[in-house]
């Protein structure tokens, strides 16, 4: 009865010998498969291995990665926010309304930004304050946000922003490396440590597994969730600004997608779809493939059509193998 | 025996050397979307005259999702490429500025055709007709069969669509001075998608119980909106029009949902895209009043924006859709 002390209080991440687990873990996985789709690029398109190529490639994903990054967590906790891409276009709408008032930089990004945290806190009210299912909250919130952004703008477009904001989406911090890339890796790590080394990332974990138990351990999962959905506002924002100084304009149909292939880039980063698992690094990894994927097959002039299919199809895959290989094992 | 092999040697070297050579001119074909007939046969077009011309490979390429954010990464996987042209219809006449500035930059010379892109971001742009010709030929397909008058509305593709809002404006236009017996109730948007079209189509039948017509400026909704009406048994009472590919409306006009349609051709559209990128490539500026051959399809000149009209549109109905339904 004693020995109960012994162990200590550490609760590990998982329950198998460390090194065989990184061998076997999903982000080794993902490794394989982005180091196999990057050499198969080089051979297969001689324009691949090139700096301002590899660097145009980044701008596939960097946007909807930065929204996959707050996503995953929100996952994680079991919850789902479908309205990002409309959250976008309401936020770039209300740039470019701030605009025609002769908004500066500063407040232009002020505007993106805020819009996004808003929305996001107007989810996250909505399923913590009155305790409605997320899914169907963003799905009305989504139809909703970018209602807003139609009846504002209808048919018309906002343009002319001032080319100091176009930097956000255009610029580069050093040589080839874009100030989206730089935003998304900082990012990346601030949200790794987030999930991984804070207190608050291993409630989103218990809150995933299990709300009713976080809940009687004392863990404020409303007021996490809360948080959860303002943070994937904040992404959301945050791609809005980069996305509309990228495209130097705002029309009511901007981002358009950018939902489904957010969340397609959590699951494929291994995050659990019914919450409770999963990694940022994972996450990472997952948009790097999906802009190695998309970018190498548009070098071969390969049909986007062609091209979901392939996505499509890896997602599957991916997702399928280390099932098989569990069934597989157990079988053995 | 040496000397064989030593020239075998050279030649396997110097096929494999000049295959990733690339000596012929490339010049990219970017749609708005892939797997629309109208597009296919501007590459059709865009094949002849790469054949015509001699030494041109013509890449033809599009999004699957008619969005700007998705031809933006198909325009970086061709800068990428060191294509020598593009030639795009956008989705979006401003989101692709920046992409295409930074293409004309590193060299390509970029031409927009049918829907255009902003001043800023193309060297010239080529519209297959000329707007108001085009908003009073949509009018005028529905009126020739309402000598009566009555209510029309209209069924768009997507409201961001530059060149049918810019028809559609153009059509109410000449409404009240060349049409005053025709009455415009509505403009819905189907976004070019068969299921909102139809389900927009539909919308339009219920709201509207005299409707006589529906002007479908867009091959996608022009089928959807025929389709509503075949199968609601109105034909003879509400005639659909618009602009549709004689292939993908035959039908119609041979069941009487439809008396008669337009179009321009898009076959010579794309050729005539890859003639004016073929210029471009060659040396010539763009230039206002400056004029191009295009061709057999003959010659365009550049206005103050540097756009130039290639023709009027074409009427299709029961008499000749036969012969071009087996073209385009």
């Amino acid at each position: 009865m004693t020995d109960i002390h012994a162990t200590g209080r550490s609760l590990p991440n998982r329950l198998d010998n460390p090194l065989k687990s990184a061998v076997l873990s999903w982000e080794s996985l993902l490794v394989l498969v982005a180091v196999g789709i990057f050499l198969l690029n080089s051979f297969a398109s001689p324009y691949f291995l090139n700096a301002y190529s590899l660097s145009d490639l980044t701008f596939n994903f960097t946007e909807k990665g930065l929204i996959a990054l707050a996503m995953a967590l929100l996952i994680i906790s079991g919850e789902i926010d479908l309205s990002v891409a409309a959250i976008i276009a309401l936020a770039s709408t209300m740039m470019g309304l701030a605009l025609q008032y002769g908004a500066d930089t500063p407040t232009l990004v002020a505007v993106g930004v805020g819009v996004g945290i808003l929305c996001g806190a107007f989810n996250g009210f909505l399923v913590t304050g009155l305790k409605l299912p997320s899914i169907v909250v963003t799905i009305g919130t989504m139809s909703l946000f970018r209602g807003i952004a139609f009846i504002v703008l209808g048919d018309q477009s906002f343009k002319g922003y001032p080319p100091s904001f176009s930097w956000f989406g255009q610029g580069y911090v050093w040589w080839v490396i874009s100030l989206e890339l730089m935003l998304f890796l900082v990012s990346a790590v601030i949200y790794w440590v987030l999930l991984h080394r804070t207190n608050f990332g291993r409630r989103v974990f218990a809150i995933g597994n299990n709300d009713v138990a976080a809940q009687f351990s004392g863990v404020r999962v409303d007021r996490i969730k809360f948080i959860l959905f303002c943070l994937t506002g904040l992404m959301s924002g945050i791609a809005a600004v980069l996305l509309t100084a990228r495209l130097g304009s705002t029309r009511p149909s901007i981002a358009e997608g950018f939902e489904l292939e957010a969340i397609t880039m959590v699951v494929l980063g291994g995050v659990s779809i019914l919450g409770g698992a999963g990694s940022i690094v994972g996450v990472v990894l997952a948009a790097l493939i999906i802009g190695l994927v998309t970018f190498g097959l548009g070098l071969l002039n390969v049909p986007g059509i062609v091209m979901t299919i392939f996505t499509g199809s890896l997602l599957i895959v991916v997702i399928a193998l280390p099932i098989l290989f569990r069934m597989w094992r157990l079988r053995a | 025996m040496k000397l064989i092999k030593l020239l075998a040697t050279t030649t396997a070297v110097a096929v494999l050397l000049a295959a990733p050579a690339y000596a012929q001119t490339r010049i990219a074909l970017v749609v708005k979307s892939l797997g629309n007939g109208f597009f296919d046969a501007a590459n059709k077009g865009a094949q002849e005259a790469a054949a015509e011309i001699g030494g041109i490979e013509v890449i033809y390429t599009g999004p699957t999702a008619a969005t700007a954010e998705a031809q933006i990464e198909v325009i970086n996987s061709l800068i990428a490429q060191q294509v020598d042209a593009i030639a795009i219809s956008a989705n979006d006449p401003d989101a692709l500025v920046p992409a295409l500035q930074k293409a004309m930059e590193r060299g390509i010379k970029v031409v927009s055709f049918d829907s255009g892109v902003a001043e800023a971001g193309r060297q010239i742009h080529l519209n297959p007709s000329e707007t108001n010709l085009i908003g009073e030929t949509i009018i005028k397909l529905a009126a020739d069969y309402l000598p009566e008058g009555g209510d029309v509305a209209i069924l768009s593709a997507a409201s961001t669509a530059t060149n049918q809002n810019a028809w559609i404006d153009a059509a109410k236009a000449v409404l009240p001075e060349k049409f005053p017996n025709i009455n415009l109730v509505a403009t819905v948007y189907g976004d070019d998608d068969s299921v909102k079209s139809t389900d927009e189509a539909k919308g339009l039948i219920a709201a509207y119980p005299n409707l006589k017509a529906i002007i479908a400026p867009t091959t996608v909704g022009v089928v959807a909106a025929a389709q509503v009406v075949t199968d609601m048994g109105l034909i003879g009472k509400i005639n659909v029009t618009g602009l549709a590919l004689p292939s993908e409306f035959k039908q119609f006009i041979d069941n009487g949902a439809s008396q008669a349609v337009a179009l321009w051709n898009p076959i010579d559209l794309g050729y005539s895209a890859v003639f004016l990128a073929n210029d471009l490539i060659k040396g010539e500026e763009a230039a206002p009043g400056k004029t191009f051959s295009i061709g057999r399809v003959g010659e365009v000149t550049l206005d103050d924006t540097n756009s130039a009209a290639m023709a009027v549109p074409f009427q299709f109905d029961k008499t000749n859709i036969e012969e071009f339904s087996k073209i385009y």
